[in-house]
């Protein structure tokens, strides 16, 4: 039994919590989310209303209970999106080489050049507010850069004389590519991808606040924030449900990342 | 000589700072030896001997992890363990310099050689800009970089490593300190390169009156420069004296077996009649694709040019060569891992341009590669069985579990039976390497190319791998082109001789005949700098 480590115990816990918060939410928050109460908006923290109440009267601890959800499941779901297509590309861009790494790369330069956030608003405007169109318009915008490390690290190994060995052996380049290339081009790609999810929580937000992103009255972690900016001075609670959500989520699965990245370190013994 | 020690290191231990390594064996024990102004001093051991650790412990630079424990070290009678950071930073380049191993990662690659140079300068002393220029000028004169003005406004890269390395040791001497630490300072580079540097190094230090601390597994080089040794084995001093003392009437048990291991004639490989060939290589020639420029690639670099050869069947046929001359690609270019640009390479008279796909796939199995860095030719994920048994899964005739079979019939003949599911990092460089032979042997080749097999091993391991190889090349008769820039292990092992330089082949013949009577002036150039075959000389056993 491996020891576990201080750090994965406290990413461990932390997603823990996210999942449970998630769980509970399908069954029981204090409030309705959407519930609009307007005798008291803008209440503040009591015990009533742990967090307090946003503009609307709407009880802040329910809908942060309900925006963990969506806000999950959308980093989530953009994180799957940009980390299986982008493996893919840039193992065939990197192993296969040519003509074919070449016009990848352009392709993948170009839609690198543009800001992440414009190209996916201009998805979104295509394809209609949605959640699968968010997925996809933020899996796009974040496929380039996921693309660029598995490329990198793959032109790395491909010299490494172990794949060198593979061929002398009579592997087949697909055989070479996903047993002696892709296991080692993976620890990068876990690192990308644990930053990919917090900023797919917060580019959500921008989304949203752009009017494209989820459509109220349905809370995300993101738009509760955007939709607090106004009464930062009045009332600067509505941002601290939110905001605390969003840091201790992302902690949580950085270090639940880090640790993946050693577990996945042949070298780490425990 | 003075009597007053330059360097003085009394008792030293170091121990690893883990707090659960109390109990072990520390890294390095009750070492204590003195230099005088201006001797030159090895300190012999394999790795994992301490003897990195103890040139690193004098300038403060312990690796993370790893921490001083006991003893003292001074210099010119001042105590440096007790210094704090700023201190030892007086301390370095002024007075000990230090050159490390790798040539190619000890220069910063991102600025210009004039400014690595004058950066020491700048921070030791005040000087003008144009003093600055004009010493370090002077100094890589001195270290023979032909065009030095044009020098200081280059960068690393366009450097070869033997360059690199005597840049390097311009950079330190400019300080001019009183002790130069040399870190393993050739055993990156060939032959050739090693003998240049090597002598250089001894120049200039006896013209400063430098002190030199060299470190080394290569007992060629400490027979022929040093005047004193220390042996260091796991950290344990074995023994020390003058060079010819120890070297020549080793005393203990350890140094004896390091001696023993340098690599030297073997008593008669008893002459074979002409065999079929197996392998026959005609007007190669290999190219480089140019570098990329803006638009088009620039012209192709010819790297092997019109080389024939031909490796009968059980033959051992040694491609002997400095680095950059083409012996590697050659060796690529015999198991078609590149592509010719021009003649043709044939195996077993097919010729390797020519195959169909079953012609491919036999070819693939009786033509194997030992590679020469065990650390990088092992899947770092992979099982060790898996790949050893790499090649069999390609064999159709065979099942499961004779393909079991065969595997751990390949490591019980590399002595490593039941090392299956080992992980490459749970294992060391000699057993890595005997690996990287189990997975040649193992389809039963007709012929092996290795790469440098033994160049990244340690003396004593040298040669158990290289009497391995032998026994396993004896055993299945296997025909092989041992590629090596090492002569004193092409005599212990080849029937043949190939002498390559710059994509050349320039002399080729018996073992014998090269070696007692060389004909080409680069073939007697690389005899001369061999140094195994020097520390024979020296130690009396040639």
């Amino acid at each position: 039994m491996p020891r576990l480590k201080p750090n994965a115990a406290i990413g461990a816990a932390l997603v823990g919590l996210l999942l449970a918060t998630i769980l509970l939410g399908f069954v029981w928050t204090p409030y309705d989310p959407i519930a609009i109460d307007l005798d008291h908006p803008l209440a503040a923290p009591s015990a009533a209303h742990w967090f307090g109440a946003d503009e609307f009267g709407r009880d802040v601890l329910s809908r942060a209970m309900l925006g963990a959800r969506i806000s999950a499941a959308i980093a989530a779901g953009v994180v799957a999106a940009a980390v299986s297509v982008g493996l893919m590309l840039g193992l065939v861009a990197g192993f296969v080489g040519g003509w074919l790494d070449r016009a990848l790369m352009i392709v993948n330069d170009t839609v690198l050049a543009f800001p992440g956030i414009l190209l996916a608003l201009a998805l979104m405007a295509v394809l209609g507010p949605s959640y699968g169109s968010l997925i996809l318009a933020l899996g796009v915008a974040y496929l380039p850069s996921i693309v660029r490390v598995v490329r990198a690290a793959v032109l790395s190994l491909r010299e490494r004389e172990f794949v060198e060995a593979s061929r002398v052996a009579g592997d087949s380049g697909l055989y070479t590519m996903l047993r002696h290339v892709l296991p080692n081009a993976l620890p990068p790609v876990v690192v990308l991808a644990t930053s990919l999810f917090g900023w797919a929580i917060l580019s959500e937000s921008a989304l949203s606040f752009l009017g494209v992103g989820v459509p109220p009255p349905a809370p995300t972690w993101g738009n509760m924030l955007s939709s607090a900016r106004p009464y930062m001075e009045r009332a600067s609670w509505l941002s601290i449900a939110p905001g605390l959500c969003i840091a201790l989520t992302l902690l949580g699965v950085n270090l639940l990342g880090d640790a993946l990245r050693d577990w996945l370190d042949p070298r780490d013994d425990g | 000589m003075s009597d007053v020690a330059l360097l003085s290191v009394r008792n030293l231990r170091i121990e690893a700072a883990a707090a659960d390594a109390a109990g072990r064996a520390p890294l390095l024990a009750d070492l204590s030896f003195d230099v005088a102004p201006g001797e030159f001093v090895a300190v012999v051991g394999e790795s994992g001997s301490g003897k990195t650790l103890a040139a690193r412990s004098i300038l403060g630079l312990l690796p993370p992890g790893v921490r001083q424990a006991g003893g003292a070290i001074s210099l010119q009678g001042q105590e440096l363990s007790g210094l704090s950071q700023g201190e030892l930073r007086r301390v370095r380049g002024r007075q000990v310099g230090m050159v490390f191993q790798e040539p190619m990662v000890s220069l910063n690659p991102a600025l210009t050689i004039g400014k690595q140079l004058a950066e020491g300068l700048k921070l030791h002393e005040r000087l003008g800009d144009a003093e600055i220029r004009s010493r370090c000028v002077e100094m890589l004169r001195r270290v023979r970089i032909a065009d030095p003005e044009h020098c200081l406004s280059a960068y690393p890269h366009e450097f070869s490593g033997g360059m690199r390395q005597r840049i390097m040791l311009a950079s330190v001497m400019l300080l001019k300190p009183r002790l130069l630490i040399a870190d393993e300072p050739t055993t990156a580079l060939d032959t050739i390169s090693q003998r240049e540097v090597m002598e250089l190094m001894v120049e200039l230090a006896r013209e400063h009156g430098v002190a030199v601390l060299l470190i080394t597994h290569d007992l060629g080089v400490v027979a022929r420069y040093a005047q004193r040794v220390l042996v260091l084995e796991k950290g344990v001093t074995v023994e020390t004296g003058a060079t010819a003392q120890v070297l020549g009437a080793p005393a203990h048990p350890y140094t004896r077996r390091l001696v023993d291991s340098l690599p030297r004639r073997a008593a008669n490989r008893s002459p074979r009649g002409p065999t079929p060939p197996i392998l026959e290589v005609r007007n190669a020639a290999v190219d480089y694709p140019g570098k990329p420029g803006l638009l088009s690639r620039g012209a192709p670099k010819r790297v092997v040019s019109g080389v024939s050869l031909s490796v009968g069947a059980g033959e051992i046929v040694a491609v002997v060569g400095a680095s950059g001359s083409g012996k590697t690609t050659l060796g690529r270019a015999a198991l078609g891992l590149k592509p010719l640009a021009a003649g043709s390479i044939a195996f077993d008279g097919v010729d390797l341009a020519r195959m169909d796909r079953d012609q491919r796939r036999r070819f693939r199995r009786e033509a194997q590669l030992v590679f020469q860095d065990p650390f990088s030719s092992l899947d770092p994920r992979v099982r060790i069985g898996e790949t050893v048994g790499a090649c069999l899964r390609h064999d159709p005739d065979l099942s499961a579990a004779e393909r079991r079979a065969r595997v751990r019939q390949a490591l019980e003949d590399v002595s490593l039976g039941g090392f299956e599911d080992r992980l490459p990092h749970q294992m060391s460089g000699g057993q890595r390497q005997r690996v990287a032979i189990a997975r040649a042997v193992v389809s039963r080749p007709r012929l092996v190319v290795a790469d440098e097999p033994v160049s990244a091993l340690d003396m004593t391991i040298q040669l158990q791998v290289l009497t391995l190889f032998q026994a396993l090349q004896a055993q299945y008769g296997f025909a092989c082109l041992f590629i090596t820039h090492d002569l004193g292990v092409v005599e212990q092992v080849a029937d043949r001789v190939c002498v390559m330089s710059a994509g050349a082949l320039v002399e080729e013949g018996p073992t014998d005949a090269v070696f007692d009577d060389p004909q080409h002036a680069y073939t007697q150039a690389l005899l001369a700098a061999t140094p195994s075959r020097m520390a024979a000389a020296a130690a009396g056993l040639a």
